[in-house]
């Protein structure tokens, strides 16, 4: 039990994955057991998108205080509509859809980098306006009729295996991926090392201006994905569909576990923050609590794991 | 005479602002008249307000990710209860018309006095934030974030779908029509000359600016840091309520997504007037001038016939626009 305890205390991540757990049991509990699996499929299904553009956030916040990309949601938009728009429907179109959907992530990631590096402004400030900018071209361009996926994209991202969505085991895999960059790759530590002292890290030789450059594109790159897939899941992109990921994104980096102040990030605890904020929602909803409390809920939540984890770490 | 560059960069603000005027008076020479500054900048008080909350919070270098669902939270209690009470809550309505609650509603549930005492639990939470932020040393950024959900959720629960009506005395002050100077005018000058005299030329202002440039030297003076976290989130919700109430009395009803979009406004607004996110530079004109410039953009695109798809996009680009000009300005500085 001791060695329990110190495992999470070591792991902050875990809190999140027992949370969630937590937050299931009583949701089965009241339906008596039945509907467990489904509501689990629903939580992998809906967490699955938000930890795409997680784990992009969670780069950038990594990369220390003032490193935040707002422009997430207008990315995702306009990526989407995009997309639908050159696939028209039609399952030949899918890889060249993605890879254009890929390639509005690029092109918004180096338009922030170049505003933060160019204007020398904060990345908020930076990714602020480029994000002001991008939404008004997504709106500007998916405008009009709804535009619906190629039928085989429709398929792919609703499909499952013995309950469990075929995307959800994907992106399972990616934040595998994405987990060892960041701590077994020279790239995954001069990240860490540039949010934990960037003065000392430059002078270790990290090349901060490259570091940050590359994770500036993979978060856009990431939202790029995440809008992508997310129209294909929906039936179609829609004008307002980043909309809530902008929290969402920030959220699941802080009750993930990963540090706020940058320099201590980890993977997995997206993936539990995720379904436990889904959870939620859906433990809310089963007890019969309306929208207004389920945002209350939600709000007062992320207030007590952000002054919980500061309990964690007196010492700043 | 030729102006340093600090002078420049002061008046970088104003000069964006007087660029985009002349642009909108060539296109649309009509535009100069009473109804048209009416028209253009009604919008601008509410949002203008909105900026000057962000501002406070600014200055002692936090932000304020949910002042666009506080201010929506202000409009739907300034569209029920500080009109008619609890009676006027859409709940309570129900339970008249199914006969739990009498017709007539007992005075408790009828004084707006109900309204008021919302508005001050407000003040008094964002007073208690800052109180928060400062005592456990959080990140702003993410205790708001979780704020914004709280007040949207409190919004919801008061205006489950948009509706109630604005108080008598909110829509007669907001369709004011003063002789030869149009009201939103007054109304920016009022609030900039305001928050102008209390953070630029009180001795407490100072104090509350040097806890943003050196909160250290503050401490050290003697200065509470924990009280000036506290008054200047307390600030913050006053004028939050301000333009909640004020954009409540132009639109007529509630709405709890009302104002979602003020949250990245009024961020751009402060930047825009020449603020700085660290160290308590800020400047309370330019983040209303800040403000009217970017209500002012939407403006600018009807008369250009432009699609208003593009609204948001254009304040994005004036907000490039202005930051690119600064970073030229510091860089001409630095070689001389």
């Amino acid at each position: 039990m001791n060695s329990f305890l110190r495992n999470l205390a070591g792991r902050p991540w875990l809190w999140a994955y027992v949370a969630a757990i937590a937050v299931w049991l009583v949701i089965v509990a009241f339906t008596g057991g039945r509907g467990g699996g489904e509501v689990l499929t629903a939580a992998f299904t809906f967490a699955t998108f938000s930890v795409i553009v997680g784990i992009g956030q969670m780069y950038v916040v990594t990369l220390g205080p003032g490193n935040v990309d707002l422009s997430i949601p207008a990315t995702i938009t306009l990526a989407g509509a995009v997309a639908t728009k050159v696939m028209d429907t039609q399952n030949g179109m899918i890889l060249t859809g993605l890879l254009i959907a890929l390639a509005c992530g690029v092109a918004v990631g180096i338009a922030n980098y170049a505003l933060i590096w160019l204007l020398r402004i904060p990345p908020i400030i930076a990714t602020l306006s480029s994000s002001f900018l991008v939404q008004s071209v997504a709106i500007a361009y998916g405008r009009g009729i709804r535009i619906k996926p190629p039928p085989a994209l429709a398929d792919f991202t609703t499909a499952q295996v013995l309950g469990m969505p075929v995307l959800a085991i994907c992106i399972i895999a990616l934040a595998a991926f994405m987990e060892l960059v960041l701590r077994r790759t020279l790239y995954g530590r001069w990240v860490t090392a540039i949010g934990q002292n960037i003065r000392a890290a430059r002078l270790a030789g990290v090349d901060v201006g490259r570091t940050r450059f590359y994770a500036y594109v993979m978060s856009a790159v990431f939202a790029g994905l995440c809008g992508y897939l997310l129209s294909g899941f929906s039936g179609g992109s829609s004008l307002s569909m980043g909309e809530e990921y902008l929290l969402t994104s920030i959220a699941l980096v802080v009750i993930g576990g990963s540090s706020v102040a940058g320099g201590n990030s980890n993977v997995p605890g997206l993936w539990g923050a995720a379904l436990f904020l889904f959870l939620v929602v859906t433990m809310l909803n089963t007890y019969g609590f309306g929208a207004g409390l389920r945002y209350l809920a939600t709000g007062l939540i992320i207030i007590a794991v952000i002054v919980a984890a500061s309990a964690r770490r007196p010492a700043r | 005479m030729r102006l340093t560059a600090r002078q420049l960069r002061t008046l970088l603000p104003a000069l964006s602002l007087v660029v985009l005027l002349a642009a909108i008076f060539y296109l649309q020479p009509r535009a100069m008249s009473y109804v048209g500054f009416n028209l253009m900048l009604n919008l601008a008080i509410p949002i203008a307000l909105a900026t000057v909350a962000q501002m406070c919070v600014i200055t002692v270098n936090d932000l304020d990710l949910s002042i666009g669902t506080y201010v929506g939270f202000v409009a739907c209690v300034g569209a029920t209860l500080l009109s008619g009470g609890m009676g006027a809550l859409p709940v309570v309505k129900e339970l008249q018309a199914s006969g739990a609650l009498p017709a007539t509603l007992p005075w408790i549930m009828q004084t707006p006095l109900v309204g008021v005492v919302a508005l001050v639990f407000g003040i008094a939470v964002y007073a208690a934030l800052g109180a928060l932020i400062h005592w456990r040393n959080l990140p702003s950024i993410v205790v708001t974030l979780g704020m914004s959900f709280v007040w949207l959720g409190l919004s919801v629960l008061i205006l489950p779908v948009p509706g109630g009506q604005a108080p008598a005395f909110l829509r007669s002050l907001m369709t004011l029509k003063p002789a030869y100077i149009p009201f939103p005018i007054i109304a920016a000058i009022v609030i900039a000359i305001l928050a102008n005299l209390l953070l630029m030329h009180t001795s407490y202002g100072a104090v509350l600016r040097g806890a943003g440039g050196n909160p250290k030297a503050i401490e050290r003076a003697g200065w509470s840091l924990l009280k000036v976290k506290m008054t200047m989130f307390a600030l913050a919700g006053f004028f939050g309520m301000l333009a909640g109430l004020s954009l409540v009395g132009l639109t007529t009803s509630g709405d709890a997504n009302i104002a979602l979009r003020y949250t990245l406004l009024s961020i751009a607004g402060v930047i825009l007037g020449g603020g700085e996110f660290v160290g308590g530079r800020i400047s309370p004109v330019g983040a209303v001038i800040g403000a009217v410039t970017l209500t002012l953009a939407g403006s600018f695109l009807s008369f250009m016939r432009i699609s208003p798809d593009w609204q948001i996009g254009a304040q994005g680009a004036i907000l490039i626009i202005v930051l690119a000009a600064r970073t030229l300005i510091d860089r001409a500085e630095r070689r001389r």
